[in-house]
């Protein structure tokens, strides 16, 4: 007999385990725990994503066609990743074409390696960054950092988490979960020579950043930064931000590195009308960010002479190839579906443990890095991280549905994690379920349940896995009679006849009847 | 019209009243309510909680005890089962059934309803004739808003209640921070969330609050119960059911 060998698909590489940052050291319940006893975090959390959630609807609002946008926006990102192998090839032919050279990072650890090879062969030893996803998913400042190269953070927020050595908290919102006060605390003992007697005016803390910023932009030769959209019909690269210091960073040094995630490659130039108009709405709740820079390969004379592209995997084939999971891909990380996650909004960015907080982050941490069934990962928590509530899915702007995203994930790390005495209680759940005698039967059961509660027929304590709903809540004993007993039985039988008879006589009288009758 | 009752297990073991006040209403409105003997459970917390292969016999158990051609509507005091048989049957079907199972399920799926849905789009009626002399504050469930999107249907049903005094709840979209296995597995976070409706509740002063599905209705029932708040809990059908021939609600609630 003979066989044809067709070759094994290979696998798509996912985030190696241990490297960047997609996984954090606990579960989300136990890293939660920590963060629901902050009680400044979860103040300064509440404020912020309410007045966030406030201005959106505003904005959002206010567009007659803003859900036809949103099937656009949704219908654009499908086809993108429908054929992103070829969008992603056409994107490089014409960055190359235009003065600018792109490499290709299989995860991380390959990208770490080419932005700091790159670095090097300037002579640098800093550079300055526009805050990046991409760039914070790898970790590459603290690589970079091992190999004695300093990247300074220029973005606000991502100035102030990365001098107060914290980490980002939100996509958007790095320091959400920051105040004034421990601002203006981090500023006055991180930033040298800073004025003693700064105040916590908004103003004058921002000042006191333009300074120290300044002068890091005049002195640093290069620059790297992530990407909101690569266009591929022109190789053109685009990021938006509110404060101007990015396009600082993509304009002023000699070289400029971008890293890139393979998803966010856009088809045509036309494509940023939808999405210049989706992303600021949805994530600042504002209708227009303040600067939106673009750059097309190297302009002779002005700006960056130099520029890579680094168009990261790290994961994003995993996604693509999962049927079900690839519409995570779609997402533009506007932040929206964070801002009114009702459990986000409790514990904030940190209990999720990956660069990617909040309901996306549930789904696409654990894609792009994995649940390791056999080593008990952290990630494998995240999916059940959510009272499938449904709020993100009505805010994103893109339509992804992702509480049924996580559904699909909890399945998949069901399937993979073998036999647990979860399972085995589901099994026999079913088992007992799809018997209606024997389930008639464990309801009488459960009615003797009756007598091990309290005098006011209340269990106030549960054994485990119940005892931390028991912390908070009483539970009702099961009552006497199941409904169906009573429909069986001769009172329910009379109460149903004398129901019907009602409608025979007329029914009850309506409001409207009512007031007649007693007038 | 004959109605197919769905007493979903948590409501056929924990919490009958809700599911006898929604029989005995559609009785009342002079409809055929029957309850097919072999249902159990719509398999809702299995997928939820993770689990596909698992439910499939409690999915064609569902198909099959209100697939049958004379059964019109299937109704359940329940926004979140409704959502699970709308919604997820389908996917497990698709997954794990047979050509059998899938049209059973697209069947069943066509003619189910959460009570509000088939009182208002079905049944035509906002005026149940119902009389309940309480202030009264109302909890928009999360899978009755987002996965069913029924709106404002309870709410336009409450209003037409006689003598009802009807609260508005701040913040009334917010989730409960039920979610069925996350109150157990996230139980902290949940009960953060918990509180936050709980203090919206009892700022309304309303002397019940109500919801279309039971589980939420123990959720905040059980942390009301916990702090002692003056607020207790009833189900939508338990108000609609209220008369002033038989205020059996009432009483009750005036306890
Ligand atoms: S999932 Fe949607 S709402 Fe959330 S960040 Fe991405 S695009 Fe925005």
């Amino acid at each position: 007999m003979s066989a044809t060998f067709l070759g094994m698909p290979a696998t798509p590489p996912r985030s190696p385990y241990g490297t960047g940052n997609l996984r954090g050291d606990r579960k989300f319940p136990a890293a939660a725990h920590d963060e629901l006893r902050n009680e400044q975090l979860r103040g300064n959390l509440g404020r912020a994503t309410r007045t966030i959630r406030a201005k959106r609807l505003t904005v959002t609002g206010e567009l007659p066609d803003w859900e036809e946008l949103r099937d656009a926006g949704s219908a654009i990102k499908t086809d993108t990743m429908n054929r992103l192998p070829e969008l992603l090839e056409e994107l490089e032919r014409n960055v190359t074409a235009r003065g600018g050279t792109v490499h290709w990072a299989r995860d991380g650890v390959e990208a770490n390696e080419i932005v700091a090879r790159l670095i090097k062969e300037t002579g640098s030893e800093e550079v300055i960054k526009v805050k990046s996803m991409a760039t914070q998913e790898i970790g590459l400042n603290e690589h970079l950092e091992s190999l004695g190269i300093t990247a300074h953070e220029t973005d606000l927020a991502e100035l102030i988490v990365q001098l107060a050595h914290d980490k980002p908290s939100h996509i958007l919102v790095p320091a959400i979960h920051r105040n004034r006060d421990e601002i203006r605390q981090i500023f006055l003992k991180e930033i040298p020579g800073v004025d003693p007697s700064l105040d916590n005016v908004p103003a004058h803390l921002a000042a006191a950043a333009r300074v120290y910023l300044r002068e890091k932009f005049m002195t640093t030769e290069v620059a790297v930064s992530g990407a909101n959209f690569g266009i591929a019909e022109t190789g053109t690269l685009s990021v938006v931000e509110s404060e101007g210091n990015g396009r600082m960073c993509l304009t002023l040094p000699d070289t400029l590195i971008t890293v890139m995630g393979i998803e966010k490659v856009l088809p045509r130039y036309q494509d940023l009308e939808v999405f210049l108009q989706l992303l600021p709405r949805s994530s600042t709740g504002e209708r227009m960010n303040p600067y939106t820079s673009m750059w097309t390969g190297v302009t002779p004379g002005d700006g960056p002479q130099t520029f890579h592209l680094v168009l990261l995997d790290n994961g994003r084939t995993a996604a693509l190839a999962d049927r079900i999971g690839r519409e995570a891909l779609n997402c533009i990380r506007c932040s929206a579906c964070l801002n009114v996650c009702p459990v986000y909004e409790r514990t904030g960015g940190h209990a999720y443990g990956s660069t990617y907080p909040g309901p996306i982050g549930a789904v696409l941490t654990p894609q792009l890095a994995g649940m390791d069934a056999a080593r008990d990962d952290p990630n494998s928590s995240l999916p059940y991280a959510s009272s499938l509530c449904g709020a993100c899915f009505d805010a994103c702007p893109v339509k992804i549905d992702i509480p049924s995203l996580l559904v699909e994930l909890r399945h998949q790390h069901t399937e993979r994690s073998g036999t647990t005495a979860e399972k085995l209680a589901m099994k026999a759940a079913a088992g007992v379920m799809s018997r209606p005698k024997v389930y008639t039967a464990a309801q009488k059961a459960s009615g003797l349940g009756r007598v091990l509660a309290g005098r006011d027929g209340k269990f106030s304590h549960l054994p485990p896995p119940f005892s931390g709903w028991s912390e908070s809540r009483d539970t009702p004993a099961p009552p006497e009679q199941t409904f169906r007993a009573w429909l069986a039985s001769a009172e329910g039988a009379a109460t149903m006849r004398a129901a019907a008879d009602e409608h025979t006589r007329g029914g009850q009288p309506t409001r409207d009847q009512q007031q007649e009758e007693d007038k | 019209m004959r109605i197919g009752l769905f007493a979903t297990c948590l409501g056929d073991t924990l919490f009958p009243e809700a599911v006898k006040s929604t029989a005995v209403l559609l009785a009342r409105l002079g409809h055929d309510v029957v309850f097919p003997p072999g249902q159990t459970c719509c398999g809702q917390m299995h997928v939820n909680t993770g689990y596909q292969r698992e439910p499939v016999p409690l999915v064609r158990n569902f198909a099959e005890q209100f697939g049958d051609a004379s059964i019109d509507a299937v109704v359940m005091p329940s926004g979140s089962c409704a959502g699970s048989v709308r919604h997820q049957h389908e996917i497990i079907a698709e997954r794990y059934g047979d050509a059998a199972l899938r049209a059973g399920v697209a069947t069943v799926k066509a003619k189910t309803y959460e009570l509000s849905e088939l009182l208002v789009d079905v049944l035509d009626v906002s005026d149940v004739g119902a009389y309940f002399p309480h202030r009264v504050t109302y909890h928009p469930t999360c899978h009755s808003l987002r996965m069913l999107r029924v709106g404002d249907k309870p709410l336009r049903l409450l209003r037409a209640v006689d003598s009802i005094d009807l609260a508005e709840l701040p913040e009334a979209d917010a989730c409960c921070g039920f979610g069925g296995t996350f109150a157990v597995k996230n139980a902290e976070t949940s009960t953060a969330m918990l509180q936050d409706k709980m203090r919206n509740v009892t700022a309304t002063g309303a002397a019940v609050c109500t919801a279309g599905d039971s589980s939420c209705l123990m959720h905040i029932g059980g942390g009301l119960s916990r702090i002692t708040s003056g607020t207790r809990t009833l189900h939508l059908a338990q108000i609609l059911s209220s008369t002033r021939t038989s205020p059996h609600v009432l009483t009750e609630a005036a306890r």
